[in-house]
């Protein structure tokens, strides 16, 4: 209901704007996507549904195709988006399997005069438009986040999401900085949990034995549930855990808070980024002067804020937020 | 005219691919170009190449699990060490080949099961990519990117490059003295043997000459894409042995087609292209491509049952 008002409010506002609309009507955009097999992407591919069913529905673009591959590889990838541009799309929204593998086939894209505009994986190709999250930024908001809850200091678990892709790199590097600025913390464990419960599960509980107290453990997402039940497998007191927006972990935190005042926060980018990413092709398509490189704010929760949250995520799902026009005219527009 | 089985084993590949080509053409009128073929086909020679290699393999009655995990390697050679200081680039690829002959011998003399070798080496060549390019990057050597985005009048790149090494290869593999050997080995190994040749010395070529191919493959492969990625090829281990079987390949008995494997590349390529084309969804598509390939290997069965007839004849 509420991305109704805010859809009929941006519609609003682009009329008031003038032209917006009018050159786009005819506009055709894809959505490729590498990969469809976990809670995250299945969030954006229904926020994607969402919004552009609106916006073609309106009139807004002419058509706005989502496709999957049916691998997660980079060479499947090239060659869906070499057959987007036999079938003639104005733009392609990207959510690539590799920042460079997919180069040579979005260069051809740009060559064929194709927008192209990527988000979450984005691509190095500099023909590309990229929506990217600081997740430098968001691994230091972490620490920054623990500097004030536990002054003192103390041990940390980290968990590391998946070996060789760089959102890991960023996310431990935002971590790794955050504790140079606070010393009083130190980094006793790291294990790769690989983004995922039952793998941070193992990981942690593997690790844990030959470990000291446990103040704290810094996570990348979907992994936080996975190192509680580790921790109480164990026996061992529970330690402040960030927890990466997954429902499984918002419900344990709610039901920690209720029974005993557990405090910790939440935080992970939203997958209704590809909305994001939607609109900022459109507004290319419209003619609009849209620098390169754009940042997109990550969804933070917190303990006064969880309730509010946990009740809009769906079960198995993650906390989402979709962006309206206006959003994407805010981020364009932003420094 | 009767036609001999040899030729029919050739002509179920070709006419699934010119089924398919036509049903692309009549859902993506766009596709009938110069520009549209070359698109729709581009990233078919990679994928050829290592099919190529995987068919030399598999002409002497082994099978290699580790060719996407090489050509990623290569992809990353290419883009790294290659492009920055080509002479140990080359040693590197020469190296290469050397641990592939290394790897024939090893099967031949210990009687080791090539499956368990290749899977044991596939970790080997992505450990060796990971350390190259821990994260993706690098650059295509320029000759490499101008190769593959070359534009030859008339015919476009994709097309050139699969009918020359379709060539290239039928020569190899079909008319040399060495290919008759390789298949021979395939076929019945002690009487090659008993005829005096050394069937190890056959078996490492063979393979030497596999990691050739895989090294090309690698190299057009960061020709199309610019840059590379440690896991750019994982891909190619399942597509390429599809690939032979499509093309009227067998797993043992040194019954391989040159000019088939090409083929089966491309029409593994272009199904992946028809489905999107069809909008089938993502869920379904692995599926899809299983059916395609079903359906072609249930033409294959036919076939083999003709061919007994005319043997009992």
């Amino acid at each position: 209901m509420t991305i109704r008002m805010m859809l009929a409010a941006s519609v609003a506002f682009a009329c008031l704007g003038g032209t917006a609309f009018a050159d786009t009507s005819s506009k055709k955009i894809a959505l490729s996507n590498n990969y469809a097999g976990n809670s995250w992407r299945q969030a954006m591919l229904t926020s994607w549904d969402k919004i552009t069913k609106e916006a073609v529905s309106k009139g807004v673009v002419a058509a706005a195709d989502p496709f999957t591959t049916a691998e997660n590889q980079a060479t499947e990838q090239a060659a869906q988006i070499q057959n987007m541009i036999l079938q003639g799309y104005d733009a392609i929204v990207i959510n690539a399997a590799s920042p460079t593998a997919l180069n040579g086939a979005i260069k051809e894209a740009c060559d064929a005069g194709i927008t192209v505009v990527s988000f979450d994986g984005i691509v190095t190709e500099p023909c590309a438009w990229r929506i990217a999250v600081d997740f430098k930024a968001m691994g230091e908001s972490q620490i920054d986040y623990l500097a004030k809850k536990l002054p003192k200091g103390g041990n940390l678990l980290e968990i590391r999401g998946l070996a060789g892709v760089s959102v890991d790199d960023e996310i431990h590097a935002g971590i790794e900085a955050g504790v140079k600025k606070n010393p009083q913390f130190k980094v006793v464990g790291s294990v790769n949990g690989d983004w995922a419960q039952d793998v941070a599960q193992r990981a942690v509980a593997g690790v844990l034995p030959s470990l000291p107290e446990v103040a704290a453990v810094v996570t990348q997402g979907g992994d936080g549930y996975g190192a509680a039940q580790a921790f109480a497998a164990a026996k061992r007191p529970t330690p402040t855990i960030v927890m990466g927006n997954r429902e499984d972990e918002l419900v344990w935190w709610k039901s920690q808070k209720d029974k005993n005042g557990y405090e910790t926060m939440s935080v992970s980018i939203a997958p209704g980024v590809s909305t994001l990413a939607f609109w900022v092709a459109q507004q290319i398509l419209d003619g609009k002067e849209v620098k390169k490189d754009l940042v997109v704010p990550f969804l933070r929760i917190d303990q006064d804020n969880l309730e509010a949250n946990l009740k809009n995520t769906q079960k198995g799902g993650v906390a989402n937020v979709e962006y309206s026009l206006e959003d994407a005219q805010k981020v364009i527009t932003a420094k | 005219m009767k036609l001999s089985s040899g030729t029919i084993r050739l002509i179920i590949p070709a006419a699934s691919l010119a089924l398919l080509l036509a049903a692309v053409f009549y859902m993506q009128p766009r596709a009938m170009s110069y520009t549209g073929l070359n698109l729709l086909f581009n990233l078919a020679v990679p994928i050829a190449l290592a099919t190529i290699a995987q068919m030399l393999i598999m002409s002497v009655n082994d099978l290699d699990l580790s060719m996407g995990t090489f050509v990623s390697f290569c992809a990353c050679v290419a883009a790294t060490v290659l492009q920055n200081s080509p002479l140990l680039g080359v040693l590197i690829f020469i190296g290469a080949i050397a641990a592939y002959a290394g790897m024939g011998v090893l099967i031949h003399v210990r009687e080791l099961p090539s499956i368990v070798v290749t899977l044991g080496m596939s970790f080997v060549w992505g450990g060796l990519a990971v350390l190259l390019l821990p994260s993706p990057g690098g650059t295509a050597p320029s000759w490499a990117r101008a190769i593959m985005t070359a534009k030859p009048p008339l015919v476009p790149m994709a097309i050139v490059a699969s009918i020359l090494i379709a060539a290239v290869t039928h020569y190899i593999v079909m008319r040399s003295s060495f290919g008759v050997l390789m298949r021979g080995t395939g076929g019945n190994d002690r009487s090659v043997e008993r005829a005096g040749w050394s069937v190890i010395g056959i078996r490492a070529a063979t393979y030497a000459l596999a990691g050739l191919f895989a090294i090309l493959a690698g190299i057009a492969l960061v020709g199309l894409t610019t840059s590379a990625d440690a896991n750019i090829a994982l891909r190619y281990t399942l597509l390429s042995i599809a690939g032979v079987i499509l093309g009227g390949g067998e797993f043992v008995g040194g019954k391989v087609s040159p000019i088939g494997a090409v083929i089966g590349a491309l029409t593994l390529t272009l199904a992946g292209s028809f489905l999107s084309f069809m909008r089938i969804s993502p869920d379904w598509q692995i599926g899809a491509q299983g059916a395609i390939l079903i359906v072609v290997l249930a033409l294959r069965l036919a076939l083999n049952r003709l061919e007994k007839r005319e043997k009992h004849q």
